[in-house]
């Protein structure tokens, strides 16, 4: 070609394919379909709050949080007394969100 | 008597730019970049006004020629002629095999940013995390990256969260885990993490930097904004902890570290943020616009993001100048456009959730992603009993850029390919919508990124070798 100077990879391989009339497409350096890994190119849009400004579309839900009243954070809900009686009170329970029917009662 | 309609031609999707004297075509969907000559620049011009007879498109015999290798390229095309639709992997008869896993190890985090749904407690809880994962759970998982990636050798396990440090009891032996595992079979495994910086201490960061684990740090910047939306549960700013510990992680670690900015109306200063990330050591900083209602403080409306595009386009300017006297200035966001650019690459899909890539919640739950992870509706099975290929089948299928309309006249639609699918479920209750409501912006960032890449053809050519080699690397050999 002439008039044309391939510039970016893509236009190298499909120019060095055009001119050797297709042949170099049979060959291993043809570099097959595209498969991105990762996330999506441009940027991720981070996982803050939905498009309501609420929490129940995120990625991971509410439930979770039940969590965060455990140890030492506040939060206006309670959990048991995990430093003595109850230590093991969440261990049926590893993902809030799925199990969270799993937590039982406890009485003190 | 009908007349004979004369065959007409048009100009095909391209975009075209320019780098100092120089004038570029972008065509899609191919990706292909050629350089255009003054000839082949007079025959694109006469097409502008829209299809014509070849005869008065091409009136010398200089430019008959370049109107056939315009064609020969795809760029000029009969009238008429079809949308080239991005091919590869058009019929999803099997899924590729999975390459990648992102593991939630946690869902707790020790900070309670301001732009975050998350909340977690303020003390660090060695002896016991909840709602973290076990490390049964992530052996399993790493069993069924290894059995599920079929012939690909190099493999990749990435720790999530919350705050992924805070389940490190789990981190450590996962890692010698896969390595022996994987190595029985003769593939390698690559290991990363993502973490907030307030755990690493000296021992952590010294057994990350030992075996080689890639770290992003989610920072934003000066003490002053990370302050102000990064705190703990009791409001109290973390820079303070986080510096010290980001500066002797940076001494120890041997690959190049990579900040994770979140961009909001209260820090929308990227030149800054950059010079003082770049000034602490990192390598390069990748800037993420928060997600949010408009009604939030700190929400970034439309006035917002077109002064982040600007802010965006002040730092690429620098970026060419840097690359035009041989150095390599670390704006993530621009490397990787770039990266994709100059490959050319023609995305079917717009990541790689459910295509090389899965995540798995702390119980074993198997998501598109580490954002899909664990929401039920879309889980894709279980590591326990492996991933529904039929389910992962389906997805693939009605997420193609193809069955995408929205996008079909749009002329980034091979680079964008429809965007986030969380970010569409959230926003549409659909994760196979395009997400309309930022197209704009990713057209106008993708014509920056050309323009960049316009200018560095021009003045520093050698430049562009750093990027060959990078997604070959990266790509599935399925």
């Amino acid at each position: 070609m002439k008039h044309l100077a391939p510039k970016n990879l893509k236009a190298r391989f499909a120019t060095e394919w055009l001119e050797d009339g297709g042949a170099a497409r049979a060959t291993a350096d043809d570099p097959g379909p595209h498969y991105p890994s990762g996330c999506t190119t441009i940027f991720s849009p981070g996982w803050e709050v939905d498009s309501t400004g609420g929490t129940a579309a995120l990625c991971q839900p509410m439930e979770r949080d039940l969590y965060d009243c455990y140890k030492t954070c506040y939060w206006p809900a309670q959990v048991p007394d995990y430093l003595n009686n109850s230590p093991d009170w969440h261990k049926n329970c590893a993902s809030a969100t799925q199990d969270w029917r799993e937590i039982d009662l406890i009485f003190p | 008597m009908t007349a004979i309609q004369p065959t007409l031609v048009e100009a095909s999707q391209m975009h075209r730019f320019t780098g100092g004297a120089r004038n570029f075509a972008f065509l899609v969907p191919s990706s292909m970049i050629f350089e255009l000559d003054e000839t082949t620049g007079t025959v694109l011009d006469r097409l502008q006004e829209g299809p014509r007879p070849p005869a008065s498109v091409a009136q010398t015999p200089e430019e008959r020629d370049a109107l056939r290798e315009l064609a020969g390229v795809g760029a000029v095309v009969r009238q008429g002629a079809p949308l080239i639709p991005i091919g590869g992997l058009q019929e999803v008869n099997e899924p590729p095999p999975i390459r990648t896993v992102v593991l939630n190890i946690t869902n707790s985090c020790n900070l309670a940013c301001r732009y975050c749904y998350e909340y977690g407690d303020d003390r660090i809880a060695e002896a016991e995390v909840p709602a973290a994962m076990s490390e049964e759970v992530a052996r399993q998982s790493v069993d069924r990256l290894i059995s599920d990636s079929g012939n690909a050798k190099d493999l990749q396990v990435t720790f999530f969260g919350g705050e992924t440090l805070l389940n490190w009891r789990v981190i450590r032996p996962t890692v010698e885990y896969a390595r022996e595992e994987a190595e029985r079979v003769g593939k390698r495994v690559d290991f990363s993490l993502t973490t907030n910086a307030t755990l690493l201490t000296r021992g952590i960061s010294e057994w990350i930097a030992d075996n080689g684990i890639g770290v992003t740090i989610s920072v934003d910047g000066p003490k002053q904004f990370q302050d102000s939306m990064r705190v703990y549960g009791n409001g109290m700013g973390s820079y303070d902890v986080i510096a010290p510990r980001i500066e002797q992680f940076l001494k120890l670690q041997k690959r190049p570290v990579g900040a994770r900015v979140t961009i909001t109306a209260k820090n929308l200063d990227v030149r800054r943020i950059f010079d003082h990330l770049i000034g602490l050591g990192f390598y390069e900083v990748g800037f993420a616009p928060v997600t949010s209602s408009p009604d939030q403080d700190y929400a970034l409306g439309e006035d917002g993001f077109d002064d982040l595009l600007d802010q965006f386009r002040d730092l690429a300017d620098d970026y060419v100048d840097e690359a035009v006297e041989g150095r390599y200035l670390g704006f993530s966001n621009l490397s990787d456009l770039l990266g994709e650019i100059h490959e050319g690459v023609s995305k079917a899909y717009p990541c790689g959730a459910g295509l090389g890539l899965v995540g798995v919640a702390p119980g074993g739950e198997i998501g598109l992603c580490h954002r899909f992870a664990g929401s039920g509706d879309h889980d894709l099975g279980h590591v326990a009993t492996g991933v529904d290929d039929e389910l992962r089948a389906e997805h693939l299928k009605k997420a193609h850029i193809d069955a995408r309309t929205d996008c079909s006249q749009c002329w980034v639609r091979s680079l964008c390919s429809g965007g986030c699918y969380h970010e569409a479920q959230v926003r549409y209750g659909d994760r196979f919508r395009p997400n309309l409501h930022y197209c704009d912006w990713i057209r106008d960032w993708t014509a920056l990124g050309l323009s960049a890449y316009g200018r560095i053809l021009d003045r520093a050519p050698g430049f562009l070798h750093r990027f060959e080699g990078m997604l070959q690397a990266a790509r599935q050999t399925p």
